[in-house]
This record gives C-alpha cells, sequence and structure tokens, in this order.
C-alpha cells in the first residue's frame, strides 16, 4: 500500500534578498485509499507544501524528510516525482501556449504509464472521462489553460487527475473561484478517483464548503507553517462555527 | 512587446499578448505618410543601387545595419572579401518544362526586380561574374519541384539567380543552402501574370558560414507567390525577400522560420511594396532562440503606396525564447498612403519559455527534454501547416526536431 510520509519539514523561500521559513517542521503520513484535508487560514504555508511535495524550483527543502513507500521524494526530480505516483492539481494553471490539451494528455500519460497508450482506447478514455466533468470535446483542442475560465482550468486539472491515475493526489485550494454547479462537477471527478481506493488524497483549502463533497477522514488546521491540530471530520465543523482565530496569534488572519 | 494595429477602414487583426523576456527589444511602428516620399526608403543609407560604389562602408549605426555585426560578415560589407575559385557548388534538378541556363553579366534578363538595397547585396550585383537563370514556359504545370542544391566549400562567392516563371506557369523551388562559405547572393523571382510560385529557402549552414543576401520578387498581374525561408544554420545570416508587384491582383504569402541557436546572428529584413492597387500580403515569421548570445533580427515593412487602393495586408512576427541570454529585434513598420484599403494590421510578439510551464508539464511526468520539444513542435506546427508542400512539411518538422536535440543536449 502507497504510503507518503513527511517528517519534520522544513521549507524557505527567497523574498526581498531574504530567506524566509514557510513550513517549520511538518509531519504528515497519507496512506493509499486514505482522505487528509489540510485547512488553514492564508499564509499559514499550506500552498508551499504541496508545491515543495511536487518539487517546485522556487521552495528550498531545508531540513526533514519525504518519502514515497520508502522512497527519497526530495531527491527525485519534478517529472520523476510524477512519475513515481505524486500529483498536484495546482491552484494557478499554467497558461503553456502551442501545445494543445489533447497532445499535452498523451505526452503525458505516455510519460507516467511508461508507454504511449493505445490510440483506440485513449480517446475513449479521454472522451468519456471529459463528458463525466461536462467539457466540451472541443475542448481537447484548446491550448493547455490559455484562456480557459477558472471553472475550466480546475476541470483541466481534474481530468489530469482521473486519467493519470496517481498513488498521491495533491489538490491545492482546487475549490477556490468555483460556482457551487463547477464544485459539484469536479468533485464528483476526485470521488470517483479516490473510489477506486487506489489513492491518497490531500485536500488542501480555505473553506470547509468542498468538504460537503468530499468527506475527509482526517482533517489538520494548519497554522504557522506546521500542523497545529488534527482530528477526524468533525474539526472540520467546528472550524466552520469557529473559524481560524483559535490558531492565529492575537486574531490576526488574512 | 510592441503591439500594433492599424484599420483604417475595418480590418480586424487579432492582437498578440505576452511578457517580454530580459534582453530582447521589440518596437513597432505605424506612419501614415502625406507626401510621396517613402520613409521606408529613406531610412536607408544610400539610395538603391547595382553598384557597390554607390554605397558608403557601412560603420554599424546606419538604420539598416544597427543590428548586424559588421566585424563577423568577413569583409562582405567592405570590400575586402574577395571571391575565391568553387568556393560553391551549385547543383540544379528541374523536371521537363523547365531551361536551366548560365549567363553572362550583360543578359538583358538580370536585375529587372530591383536594384540592390545596401552595401553587400550591390556587392554581391557588382561581383558575381555569371548568373543562374531558370525558366518556365507559359502555362506548364509542374509536378516535381525545381531543386536548386547550393553547397558551400569553404572561400567566398557572389552569386546571382533568376527564376522566372511565364504566364500560368506553376511551380515549386525548393532552395537548399549547406556547408561553408562566405557568400553574398542575390535572386530574382519573376511571376507571369496568373503564375504562382512556392519558394522554400532553406538555410541549413556549417556553424561557421556567413550568407547575406536580397530576394527579390515582382509578382504578376493576378499571381501568387509563397514564400518560405527557413534559417537553423550559419554564423551570420542576413536575408533581405522583398515583393513588389506588376499588376493588380497579385498575392504574397511570406512565411519564415527560424532556429536561432547559442552565438547565431539570424537576421530576416523584409519589405512588401503594395505598389499597384488590390494586392494581397501576409507575412508571418516564426523563431525560436536557445542559448547565450543567440540573436534574432526581423524587419517586417509594409508599404501601402498612394495608388494601391484595395490593398489587404497584413503581418506577423513572433519569437519564443527558450533561455536566458537570447536577444530578440523585432520591428514592423507599415506606412500607408492611402486610406481606401481593405485592411492592413501588424503584430509582434516575443515570449519566452518560462519555468512556471516547464514545471507545470514536468509535474505530469513530462522530462523537461520532452516539455521544451512539445512547446517548441506547438509553436511552429501551425505555421509549417500553412506551407502546403507535404514533403517540404515533413522535412522541416524532422529538421526542427534535429534543432531541438542539439539545443537541448
Amino acid at each position: 500500500m502507497a504510503t507518503l510520509e513527511i517528517r519534520d519539514l522544513h521549507v524557505t523561500v527567497e523574498a526581498d534578498n531574504a530567506t524566509k521559513e514557510i513550513l517549520k517542521g511538518v509531519d504528515l503520513t497519507v496512506k493509499q485509499g486514505e482522505t487528509h484535508a489540510i485547512m488553514g487560514p492564508n499564509g499559514s504555508g499550506k500552498s508551499t507544501l504541496a508545491y515543495a511535495l511536487a518539487g517546485h524550483p522556487k521552495y528550498t527543502v531545508s531540513g526533514g524528510t519525504v518519502t514515497l513507500d520508502g522512497e527519497d521524494v526530495l531527491e527525485m526530480s519534478v517529472d520523476e516525482r510524477a512519475r513515481a505516483g505524486l500529483f498536484l492539481a495546482m491552484q494557478y494553471p499554467v497558461e503553456v501556449p502551442g501545445v494543445s490539451v489533447s497532445n499535452f494528455l498523451r505526452t503525458s500519460a505516455t510519460a507516467i504509464r511508461g508507454e504511449a497508450p493505445k490510440l483506440r482506447h485513449w480517446v475513449k478514455e479521454v472522451k468519456e472521462t471529459m463528458e463525466r466533468l461536462h467539457m466540451d470535446p472541443a475542448f481537447a483542442e484548446r491550448n493547455v489553460n490559455e484562456g480557459f475560465s477558472g471553472g475550466e482550468k480546475k476541470r483541466h486539472e481534474i481530468l489530469q487527475l482521473e486519467l493519470l491515475k496517481p498513488k498521491i493526489a495533491v489538490l491545492d485550494e482546487t475549490d477556490s473561484g468555483l460556482d457551487v454547479d463547477a464544485l459539484r462537477v469536479v468533485s464528483e471527478g476526485v470521488n470517483r478517483v479516490r473510489e477506486s481506493g487506489e489513492v491518497g488524497t490531500l485536500l488542501i483549502t480555505h473553506y470547509t464548503r468542498i468538504l460537503r463533497y468530499i468527506k475527509p477522514d482526517h482533517v489538520h488546521v494548519f497554522a504557522d507553517g506546521r500542523i497545529a491540530e488534527s482530528g477526524g471530520p468533525e474539526l472540520a465543523d467546528t472550524l466552520e462555527n469557529e473559524g481560524y482565530e483559535a490558531y492565529t496569534k492575537g486574531g490576526v488572519s488574512a | 512587446m510592441a503591439e500594433a494595429q492599424n484599420s483604417p477602414t475595418s480590418s480586424n487583426a487579432p492582437g498578440q499578448g505576452g511578457p517580454p523576456p530580459a534582453g530582447s527589444t521589440t518596437a513597432g511602428a505605424i506612419a501614415v505618410a502625406a507626401e510621396a516620399s517613402s520613409t521606408v526608403a529613406t531610412r536607408m543609407s544610400a539610395p538603391p543601387s547595382y553598384d557597390v560604389a554607390d554605397f558608403p562602408v557601412p560603420h554599424g549605426r546606419e538604420e539598416e545595419w544597427r543590428f548586424t555585426p559588421l566585424e563577423r560578415l568577413r569583409g562582405l560589407h567592405d570590400g575586402t572579401a574577395v571571391a575565391s575559385g568553387e568556393a560553391v557548388k551549385i547543383a540544379v534538378e528541374a523536371p521537363e518544362g523547365v531551361t536551366v541556363e548560365t549567363v553572362g553579366r550583360d543578359d538583358a534578363r538580370l536585375g529587372r526586380t530591383g536594384a540592390p538595397v545596401d552595401r553587400v547585396a550591390a556587392q554581391a550585383y557588382s561581383a558575381f561574374t555569371e548568373a543562374g537563370v531558370i525558366t518556365v514556359a507559359k502555362e506548364a504545370v509542374l509536378t516535381e519541384p525545381i531543386r536548386i542544391a547550393v553547397h558551400g566549400e569553404g572561400g567566398v562567392a557572389y552569386g546571382h539567380q533568376v527564376v522566372e516563371l511565364g504566364a500560368f506557369a506553376e511551380a515549386v523551388v525548393v532552395i537548399d543552402h549547406t556547408g561553408d562559405a562566405v557568400l553574398a547572393a542575390n535572386v530574382e523571382f519573376v511571376l507571369g501574370d496568373g503564375a504562382k510560385l512556392t519558394v522554400v529557402s532553406v538555410q541549413d549552414w556549417d556553424e561557421r558560414a556567413v550568407h547575406v543576401g536580397q530576394h527579390n520578387t515582382l509578382v504578376g498581374r493576378d499571381a501568387s507567390f509563397k514564400s518560405v525561408v527557413v534559417t537553423f544554420g550559419g554564423d551570420v545570416v542576413r536575408l533581405h525577400p522583398r515583393v513588389a508587384y506588376a499588376g493588380p491582383g497579385g498575392e504574397a504569402e511570406l512565411f519564415g522560420l527560424y532556429f536561432t541557436d547559442a552565438g547565431q546572428h539570424q537576421e530576416h529584413r523584409l519589405l512588401v511594396d503594395h505598389n499597384v492597387p488590390h494586392c494581397k500580403s501576409n507575412v508571418v515569421y516564426k523563431g525560436a532562440l536557445q542559448g547565450d548570445d543567440a540573436h534574432a533580427v526581423w524587419i517586417g515593412d509594409v508599404l501601402i503606396e498612394a495608388k494601391a487602393e484595395g490593398t489587404d495586408t497584413y503581418e506577423m512576427n513572433r519569437n519564443l525564447v527558450l533561455s536566458d541570454g537570447a536577444r530578440v529585434d523585432s520591428v514592423p513598420n507599415l506606412e500607408i498612403e492611402t486610406g481606401e484599403i481593405v485592411g492592413a494590421g501588424h503584430a509582434s510578439a516575443t515570449g519566452r519559455f518560462d519555468d512556471e510551464q516547464l514545471f507545470y508539464l514536468m509535474a505530469r511526468g513530462i522530462p523537461e527534454k520532452d516539455a521544451r520539444r512539445l512547446v517548441v513542435r506547438g509553436f511552429f506546427a501551425e505555421l509549417v501547416q500553412q506551407i502546403g508542400v507535404p514533403d517540404i512539411e515533413e522535412r522541416l518538422i524532422a529538421k526542427i526536431e534535429e534543432e531541438l536535440e542539439a539545443a537541448v543536449a
């Protein structure tokens, strides 16, 4: 069973000619089949955790370990992490001019699966997955994220999640900027992947709204670069009613 | 980033966007001239002439030379490059219906498409000893391309080539430049009424080669000219494709594709002179740059003369900068002397393949090398598809792949 283990993770960024520590010792274990929600106020380091796990060059790991089934994730390049089974659905997906969605998806699936998917099966697979996400087939011929609405970008991220079938999926504020209908469609996509029982999900969110559609097994409150409290789904209800004030010093919350 | 569009009537040209990379400059200009004298013409430091003596030796600050590294022209610009025998081998393969000749300097068919506009073109015109003339008989429709292989054997050469299509003839001409040479050569394309000519000029030189030339085209009444200029190799390549019209109804499509690697200077300076009414032109040049001191220059001049009513023109230059240290100078100029036109516009955009795009693709398991290839192929694909000659398209895609392999290695 695939397990992502994060131990005492410290991460810094360079900003204004100074090194700033954003993550200050994160401990978390995510197993295949589990869903962990990470909640917290803006600036608490949630997204930094997501990008650091994926290997974004802007973030420097200054201490701690991350392993996937015992393999050292921090030693891997960005593409190696993805091929090892780590997936990051991004909060702000990047436009890639000149590359069509269909070409991108096939190239990515070929890299992740280690061989080019059989064309006939692949076309069917993509078509059906897009239909379930209520995506127009014409979408496949557009350039990656170019001119996409906020909702289209997030659907495109979940389309990739469904097609690439990672072991560990990190969803970075996938719910932000979505209206209720889009949120439901996107959540259904995430749930289809979860129901396979083969993915461990790390759901990063600012709001409890998405947890009505995606039920977490564990809820963690992130504050000041570390996990301040962990609990079951009931912790989300507490946050819903009381907000993050208990976790932000002096009640300052952006 | 320069963006400029002009719609004196109802043209609706798409704009281009994207952040400019460090070290690139782009600037655009639209001039609406009230007087007969063209600023496109007067920006040159001397009027056009067939005689090299009419041009002062450039010092590098002239408008037409300011982007060019003169010291790397190996003497083509100052008279010190002396032709050496057998510096360039030319082989022409032509199907039936085509006449291939070598003629002397006094042949009346030379120089009909306009005079050299800068000193190196005039040097070439003053120095060549014999010229090639290829003639496609009127109404001949060729099913096979005419192939002109220009292979540099090292040394200095001056050349001149004329390709003429009779009325309603149709032909594809492929000019391949390979090997090593210091070459100044002009090419003339003369299209009879209703003729259709596609020219593919591939600059696939060895890395030390220097190639400077002016390509003049005279488009006949209702004739169609399509030019595909592909520049991959060489130390310095500086080409000057120019189009004018001999009668109304002419069309010119000028496509260009370049891949500028570390240390290379590739310069394309275009002029479309709308000198007669009811003609069309469409210019699309795209380039990718990678490596330290890769330098691409694109000058796109379009002149719509006062008498050229009903003109429809658009020009675009796009550059994709793949790494730091590369430089693009992109300067579209549109000069309009009449408002009675169908449309006129231009766009120039230089974007970079940045770290965020790379991260996004790699985060989907795609190795860095493949990610770059994906982006560059996508960038060029749309242009390659417009060439309309399948075996050339395939060859170009293969060549782009090869350039990418070399560039990312």
